[in-house]
């Protein structure tokens, strides 16, 4: 058996119900070809580094799966090509310490220092969106 | 007039090639795999315009520079971090 992950982002433009649905074809493809799906993490909506297509954000999915032969993953990664519902996608082949890694990190073995990290990435958007409202009674003090 | 010794102690910074050896922190640590999709780990092992850093300051060894320069091109595919930046730090 071997294990792979395929990450793939969804255009955020498609409603909710489309989204679920591209990402459900894609298991269900994962299925009819004999994989057995490990995990299906859902990452959300999300900053993109760089604009792909004209999209500066992306739905991001990420599924684990094991499967006994890996020939029909070029017909599989040629229909992802051909998904327009997809920004990008990327299969990897995960070692057993990839594996590992992602079974601890579900049951929360490591994660800690992936909370504290989390942390100030909360807080800065709420420090923008503060910057952005203190302004307004700023300018009204300024005519009175 | 010479200084006595207790000023000429000083003079130098005491603190001066006192800095411990570079280790990889994979082997030192344990760590087997790297997560491609965690981009505050991978941020440590590059600079402000996102370019991997050499071995020669992270200190890691070949086998884990080559993981890392892997897990990094993946998240620049996959957008989690960019190909060029401007002061991303």
């Amino acid at each position: 058996m071997r294990h792979y992950e395929v990450n793939f982002i969804v255009d955020p433009v498609l409603s909710g119900d489309e989204v679920k649905a591209t990402a459900e074809t894609i298991q269900k493809e994962i299925k009819g070809a004999g994989g057995t799906i490990v995990h299906v993490g859902e990452m959300g909506l999300r900053q993109l580094a760089y604009q792909i297509n004209k999209r500066s954000t992306g739905i991001y999915y990420c599924i684990e799966f094991a499967c006994e032969s890996s020939e029909w993953l070029v017909k599989f990664e040629l229909n992802m090509k051909r998904n327009e519902n997809l920004l990008r996608f990327l299969t990897v082949r995960l070692d057993k310490y990839g594996v590992k890694y992602n079974d601890d990190k579900r049951s929360g073995r490591i994660g800690s220092r992936a909370k504290k990290k989390e942390a100030p990435a909360a807080s800065a958007p709420a420090t923008e969106a503060e910057i952005g409202t203190v302004p307004a009674p700023e300018v009204v003090d300024l005519d009175a | 007039m010479a200084a006595s010794r207790e000023d000429v102690k000083f003079l130098s910074n005491p603190k001066l090639g006192l800095r411990g050896k570079k280790y990889c922190r994979f082997r030192k640590f344990g760590i087997k795999y790297i997560d491609y999709k965690d981009e505050d780990f991978l941020l440590q092992f590059i600079n402000e315009q996102g370019k991997l850093l050499p071995r020669r300051i992270t200190g890691n060894s070949l086998k884990y520079q080559r993981r890392v320069a892997t897990a990094v091109k993946r998240a620049r595919h996959l957008a989690i971090l960019p190909f060029v930046a401007d002061l991303m730090k």
